[in-house]
């Protein structure tokens, strides 16, 4: 039985990756330890070892081939005794990963607004969310000597999602510090730098394991201002990836917006777009007060356009019109947004025009925006990666009874993840976290429509 | 190297209690402790040799006023408490001004320091206005955080003191953030941070000796050991109650401090001072101090006896040492101390009424300082 090389996963998000290029040949014997290839994903460059003893007896995937999925079949290895007549037909790629498939590569095929108000003659450069928070915090360093970030693995390994590539190299060990694992403290090493007037951005390798922090952030970050009566200050950014990724289970798997967002004294972001990624990133480390900035590991590598406007920067406090739709709001976050446009498009082809609205920033709500919108549209579900009770989406909700009562022709829904921990099984995951299919299904709801099925 | 030994037998310091001439007396005993033979000892360092014991009659009669002050303030606060002026929690330093007073007296212009809740005493050996510190505790405008601090949350970047916080330890990495931040900038000033016993059960001390060292922070870690974690003594909330030595694992030097003599506290500060200014790291000071009072004003402190507060008071109190002092060196008679405490006296007594005649914050302060316009 000849042994297939499959496109190994690097990690719990990848898709698909390159084969940079091969290290072996047609022929050439190799045993277990071996570096075969290279594989790129769009973090970075790894060796591909075998376990395996024999002959390569077919390269499949040459080097240089981009874009191929996780478990295709890249070679051939002969054991002891085989040749190339062994070969048989080569199995398509193995079962496509059973996970919710999210495309890292390509933005979804909708209408998009960058930003309403850029001057005429912008022009733009495809750019990863990833790459635009890194932009971000290196254009904002070289600004201003007082910002420095920290982190776990921040400098050397250049960030466990490659967030801060190449900011080591730039800004070296006095502005790019490598932590140990130790939230609590280094997030309270990172409050006392910024209340003697320092600009720290904090880096949590996920909000999972900002729980350990989270003392320091509300009491320690949030509340001093105040209790000072103004007098200490907190100019300081806490940001890294919230919300699921994919087949971590409960304890990695969680959304905080709503906990942050919960505290005077804080400003949470949470953007969707990498245009918005970098300038609300840039806002948020220039602002003089603490900032929770919640990412999206599932988005890092998701590539829109961003606009070459030297020191770029989105307003906190403003949300954005993403789609315009006249029948209903559909009211978002994060990656919510992505699969708000997702429904948004399948609303459209049963007649159901939906405008989407990116909150942006969760503290302060930006409800000027949404009751605009529900002025004209009459009615609003509210989709969040999240638990329901207590969530940005109830916050919506009731703030729009309180506010809007008038113009709602439906109750507001709230369409988001399911009450449970998150499970690991793929099958199970994929019915705990909200899809575009579950929105569709509110939609008709509040328009009082059944819909094609 | 930076842990290069010299010495081959180094001092493992104990405390212990000798009568003499009725007093009891806190000292350290020297014990010789040998090498191991691979000679690498232990991570300790003695930074620096224990220098005598001395001050100029003008640095007594400063600790005198100094402590004495903090004495009657405490007292104030305390009474006022009782009249219902003060609410919420109101933890008195009665005992224990030796530590802050000694040292403080270390410091110099842009050094930070920071503490815990029991803070009244720390903002007045930064020479903050009695007034502002009791006004803050009756919650009036005129108070150093506007009336909206209280008692443990109190701060003031201009004498650098960066707080009152009401956490257990959560001040210490934020006082390791401060002494980053020192460095950061290139100057040579250090941060002071201050818990207590009880303090340095919890984590984050651990965490933040661990940066504070890892990085070479100019941090001095004080521990204010007045000997109970609120009603718990620390023989009961700690396995190695020689609190000194909590920082060998990390490395950082540690060494234990009579915090009743305000010049023995003084000694080893402007050692440990000297210290993190020359860039060698952090360091630990264990202060072994008592506290009068109980834990706040709802304490009626049933854990302890109260011969052995008299004992303390009696025998080891700070003001009195100092007092001693001032008398046997003919530096000040009884009359003179008398005409202090009269005078310190009336600054606490105006600054009670200021802090009772201030007007309440106005309504509209309670949405101001909730976030920093831009």
């Amino acid at each position: 039985m000849t042994i297939e090389i499959l496109l190994p996963a690097m990690s719990p998000t990848m898709t698909e990756g390159t084969v940079a290029k091969w290290t072996v040949a047609e022929g050439d014997k190799i045993s277990a330890g071996d570096i075969l290839a290279e594989i790129e994903t769009d973090k970075a460059t790894m060796e591909l070892e075998t376990d395996e003893e024999g002959v390569i007896g077919k390269i499949i995937i040459p080097g240089g081939t981009e874009g191929v999925a996780v478990g295709t079949v890249i070679g051939i290895i002969l054991e002891d005794g085989e040749d190339s007549s062994s070969i048989g037909e080569v199995s398509v790629p193995v079962s496509a990963p059973a996970e919710v498939v999210l495309e890292e590569a390509a933005a979804p095929e909708t209408q998009f607004v960058v930003e309403a108000d850029l001057p005429e003659g912008t022009t733009f450069t495809s750019t990863t969310v990833r790459e635009a928070l890194r932009d971000a915090m290196a254009e904002e360093m070289r600004l201003d000597d007082n910002v420095f970030i920290m982190g776990e693995e921040v400098a050397e390994y250049e960030g466990a999602y490659k967030v801060t590539q190449g900011l080591h190299a730039e800004f070296g060990d006095r502005r790019v510090i490598d932590t140990p694992i130790t939230e609590h403290g280094f997030a309270g090493l990172g409050v006392g730098a910024a209340m003697a007037g320092l600009k720290p951005v904090v880096e949590f390798m996920t909000f999972n394991f900002a729980m350990q922090a989270i003392d320091h952030i509300i009491n320690s970050a949030a509340k001093t201002n105040y209790m000072s009566g103004g007098q200490i200050r907190c100019p300081m950014v806490f940001r890294g990836p919230n919300g699921a990724a994919s087949r971590v289970g409960a304890q990695h798997s969680q959304n905080y917006a709503a906990w942050y967002a919960h505290v005077p004294g804080l400003i949470v972001v949470s953007p969707y777009s990498a245009a918005d990624a970098k300038g609300l990133l840039k806002s948020a480390i220039k602002n003089p007060n603490p900032v929770i900035f919640l990412e999206n590991e599932m988005i890092y590598g998701q590539s829109f356009e961003v606009p070459d406007i030297e020191d770029y920067t989105v307003p906190l406090g403003k949300a954005k019109v993403v789609r315009a739709g006249t029948d209903v709001t559909l009211v978002s976050y994060s990656i919510g947004v992505k699969f708000a446009l997702e429904a948004a498009e399948k609303l459209a082809a049963e007649g159901i025009d939906a405008e989407v609205i990116d909150l942006r920033t969760l503290r302060p709500l930006d409800m000027e925006t949404v009751i605009k919108s529900v002025q004209k549209t009459n009615r609003v579900v509210c989709v969040e990666e999240g638990w329901v009770s207590c969530s940005i989406s109830s916050e919506i909700s009731a703030r729009l009874m309180e506010d809007a009562f008038d113009y709602l022709d439906a109750p507001v829904l709230r369409v988001t993840n399911e009450d449970v921990p998150m499970p690991y099984a793929a099958n199970l995951e994929k019915l705990a976290v909200v899809n575009d299919d579950k929105i569709v299904v509110a939609v008709r709801k509040v328009c009082y429509t059944k819909g094609d099925n | 190297m930076k842990f290069t030994l010299i010495c081959k037998i180094y001092l493992d310091d104990e405390w212990f209690v000798t009568e003499q001439d009725g007093l009891i007396n806190m000292a350290r005993k020297a014990t010789g402790r040998k090498v191991t033979k691979s000679g690498k000892p232990a991570a300790r360092r003695k930074p620096l040799k224990a220098q005598e014991l001395k001050a100029t009659p003008d640095e007594l009669t400063g600790f005198y006023r100094q402590m004495l002050l903090m004495r009657r303030f405490e007292e104030k606060a305390g009474q006022m408490y009782g009249m219902g002026l003060i609410g919420g929690f109101c933890h008195l330093y009665i005992g224990q001004e030796a530590v802050v007073s000694g040292i403080q007296s270390a410091l110099k212009e842009g050094d930070t320091i920071l503490t815990s809740y029991r803070d009244h005493a720390h903002m007045l050996a930064c020479q903050i206005d009695p007034k502002v510190i009791m006004a803050e505790l009756t919650g009036r405008a005129s108070g150093i955080s506007g009336g909206k601090g209280g008692s443990m949350h109190m701060f003031s970047v201009e004498h650098g003191f960066y707080g009152g916080h009401g956490i257990v330890a959560a001040q210490v990495p934020i006082g390791a953030g401060l002494g980053f931040a020192h460095k950061y900038k290139g100057t040579d000033n250090v941060s002071v941070v201050y818990f207590g016993d009880g303090a340095s059960n919890q984590g984050q001390v651990y965490e933040s000796f661990n940066m504070a060292e890892l990085w070479n922070l100019p941090v001095i870690f004080v521990i204010e050991n007045n000997q109970y974690a609120m009603g718990t003594a620390i023989k009961r909330s700690s396995s190695e109650v020689k609190l000194y030595k909590r920082g060998e694992s990390f490395r950082i030097f540690g060494e234990a401090v009579d915090g009743m003599d305000v010049l023995a506290v003084k000694e080893s500060a402007l050692r440990a001072v000297k210290w993190c200014r020359e860039g060698n790291g952090p360091i630990l000071l264990e202060m072994n101090t008592y506290r009068y009072r109980g834990h706040s004003m709802s304490d009626p402190a049933k854990y302890r006896s109260k011969e052995e507060v008299q004992k303390m008071r009696a025998e080891h109190d700070p003001i009195d040492q100092v007092r001693q002092r001032l008398l046997d060196g003919k530096v000040m008679d009884e009359d003179e101390m008398k005409a202090i405490d009269k005078e310190l006296k009336t600054i606490v007594a105006d600054a009670a009424k200021f802090a009772q005649e201030s007007p309440e914050p106005d309504a509209f302060e309670l949405y101001t300082d909730v976030l920093v316009a831009e």
